[in-house]
């Protein structure tokens, strides 16, 4: 006989209920809009639908701004920034698995980086550059002031999949014979590595996503998140919103693409993704 | 009378081994006054032992009586605060792991999770650089002996309990260590399993004839396994030597206790030991009898275990051959004479 639920849980559903509404219903609005009719504007209600914003998009036209480079743009730093992310983390990571000086103070240096308003932090790099007689540039400003975010996301990841790594397997692994170097390559990098691609995919969407930190310091050309908030400022039209239906089918796309692989790879060694194997 | 029995251990006649251009080795493994501290506590405690070649070595003993300590510093796994490990005469003290000729079965196993148990077999050829066909041509020769070849493609994941167990027993066995050290390999497995494996693990090591150094904490086990059995307490050897002659002639009170089926009793101010099969419910002579209360029984099979309860004794166990227990069966709570032959008492210090 199954159990009556309380009356709290139908209270709570409702809240939650809305709550997911408020959360993502203006996103729906974005999703609608976006199939605008060509004479209608950036509100309700709909003229038509169509895909001719998607059309100006990808043919220029205006309301568009330079978003096709400001594109390439935030890809070549989304990928720049996932790939230190991930060798600096993993690399650090390894390094906090025993006592080292100083430890406690890039641990901590780690956490304000994170904690501090995203516009402080980025004000600070370019002030300080400016002390110092340099240019911004996106190459290492850009890149660096991004890292300040990714980079402490990465670190705690590691924590988190080091510290349930049970350490009987590097026991094993240097009884058997292997060097440090055969230890990380063929025993805990393997089992890492969903952790590790996680930390990649983060430090990947967080660069996409980042604004706060890399305006001051992109240098001459604007990254996506750059370049749609002066656009929102200016005209504005429709195709604003095509760009945020496909960001968030990219989007979509890699998250869904990222936690089947690491699922796939999960499951092949039959570990559940939230516990080691029994001891 | 030295608590610390290094020297019954010399009392075991080698075993005999056929003489090869080599010359034999006096002794597999020998540990001299190794201690190990933690901070300020003492895991194990200037303990000696020698262990002749090709024997089968059970350490016992309660938790936490530094027996896991003593393994893992044979392996290499912690450094020894003092004292010196030697294997086949080679001072191994200060080596890494990798250069002592041991090798270790983890409580857990430690099967790498993300490799076929054909590939965790192999994984220590793979570390030298052996060529794939070669190391797994090889790897499957292990999974034979433990009999687990039809699993070659499996996963750890998809093996039970038993079949890790024979996997990790092959990876370790593949690096032809001079010793085998098995931490509680035995722990993780149903009781009717573990009887099994316990046959295969002497078979595999008579079979191979190199040295198994088995922890645990059943006197079971150690009783069956073992060519050496070494009781250990609180960091200290409590006694070492072959199983009967353990299990006959306790060295003390604490041995006698933990090895199970024994009686500790005071008579005329001095302690003695008697097995527990060999106590009777009769009168005994020269005062070699005990007055005590039934507690309760327990069918066994085919042996009845009366548990009792003396005044100045304590709990006392006798164990009874059924027909002899069921033809006149005492009532809980009655009064009994427990008494033992001569012979089958054991002094203690």
């Amino acid at each position: 006989m199954r159990r009556s639920r309380p009356h709290s849980f139908y209270v709570l559903s409702v809240l939650f209920g809305l709550f997911v509404l408020f959360l993502y219903g203006p996103m729906l609005c974005v999703y609608l809009l976006s199939f605008q009719g060509p004479t209608g504007g950036t509100s309700f209600p709909m003229r038509g639908v169509s895909l001719v914003w998607y059309q100006t998009l990808f043919e220029g036209g205006r309301g568009v701004g330079d978003l096709g480079n400001a594109f390439w743009r935030s890809m070549r730093m989304c990928v720049i920034v996932a790939a230190f992310s991930t060798v600096i983390a993993v690399a650090a990571g390894m390094a906090y698995r025993r006592k080292f000086m100083g430890s406690n103070f890039i641990f901590y240096t780690a956490i304000i980086s994170m904690v501090v308003p995203g516009i402080f932090v980025g004000f600070g790099i370019a002030l300080t550059l400016g002390l110092m007689g340099l240019k911004s540039d996106w190459w290492y400003s850009g890149v660096g002031s991004q890292l300040t975010w990714s980079l402490p996301f990465g670190l705690l990841i590691m924590f988190i999949v080091l510290g349930r790594f049970n350490p009987a397997y590097e026991e094993a692994a240097t009884d058997l014979g292997a060097t440090a170097r055969q230890r990380f390559l063929y025993v805990i990098l393997p089992i890492v590595l969903p952790g590790v691609i996680g930390i990649t995919m983060a430090g990947f969407t967080s660069s996409y996503d980042e604004s706060a930190r890399s305006a001051l310091n992109m240098g001459t050309g604007n990254t996506m998140p750059m370049e749609l908030t002066a656009l929102l400022g200016a005209a504005t039209t429709p195709a604003m919103f095509a760009v945020g239906t496909l960001t968030t089918l990219f989007m979509f796309a890699l998250v869904i693409g990222t936690l089947l692989l690491v699922g796939r790879i999960a499951k092949r060694r039959q570990l559940s993704l939230t516990r080691q194997q029994p001891a | 009378m030295k608590i610390d029995s290094a020297f019954k251990a010399e009392t075991v006649p080698l075993p005999d081994v056929p003489q090869g251009e080599k010359p034999i080795q006096k002794y597999d493994v020998e540990l001299v006054a190794l201690s190990k501290t933690f901070g300020t506590s003492t895991a194990v405690d200037g303990i000696s032992l020698r262990i002749p070649p090709a024997s089968y070595c059970c350490l016992l003993g309660p938790s936490g009586c530094g027996k896991t300590t003593t393994l893992r510093m044979i392996a290499g796994h912690e450094v020894a605060t003092d004292g010196d490990i030697l294997i086949r005469d080679k001072n191994v003290t200060n080596s890494s792991p990798l250069n002592r000729g041991t090798s270790m079965m983890f409580q857990s196993y430690a099967l790498f999770p993300h490799l076929t148990a054909l590939d965790n077999v192999a994984f220590s050829l793979k570390l030298r650089k052996v060529p794939k066909k070669e190391r797994h041509e090889q790897a499957m020769e292990y999974l034979k002996l433990v009999q687990m070849d039809a699993m070659a493609h499996r996963m750890p994941g998809q093996l039970s309990g038993g079949q890790q167990q024979r996997v990790a027993l092959a990876r370790s066995l593949i690096t032809r260590p001079k010793v085998l050290l098995l931490d509680e390999p035995l722990s993780a497995l149903d009781p009717f399993l573990r009887v099994l494996m316990r046959t295969e693990l002497k078979r595999i090591q008579m079979e191979l004839g190199i040295t198994f150094v088995h922890v645990t904490h059943s006197q079971e086990e150690a009783l069956a396994l073992s060519d050496i059995m070494v009781v250990m307490d609180n960091g200290k050897i409590q006694q070492a030597g072959p199983a009967r002659e353990v299990f006959e002639h306790p060295a003390n009170s604490f041995v006698a206790r933990f090895i199970g089926g024994h009686n500790v009793i005071s008579i005329d101010g001095r302690k003695i030991a008697v097995r527990a099969d060999k106590c009777r419910i009769a009168e005994g002579t020269n005062g070699r009898q005990v007055s005590a209360q039934v507690l309760g029984s327990e069918y066994q099979g085919p042996l009845v275990r009366l548990n009792l309860k003396s005044e100045d004794d304590g709990d006392l166990v006798a164990v009874l051959p059924d027909s002899r227990y069921f033809s006149d069966p005492p009532k809980i709570g009655e009064k009994v004479t427990i008494a033992w032959l001569p012979e089958d008492e054991s002094a203690l210090p």
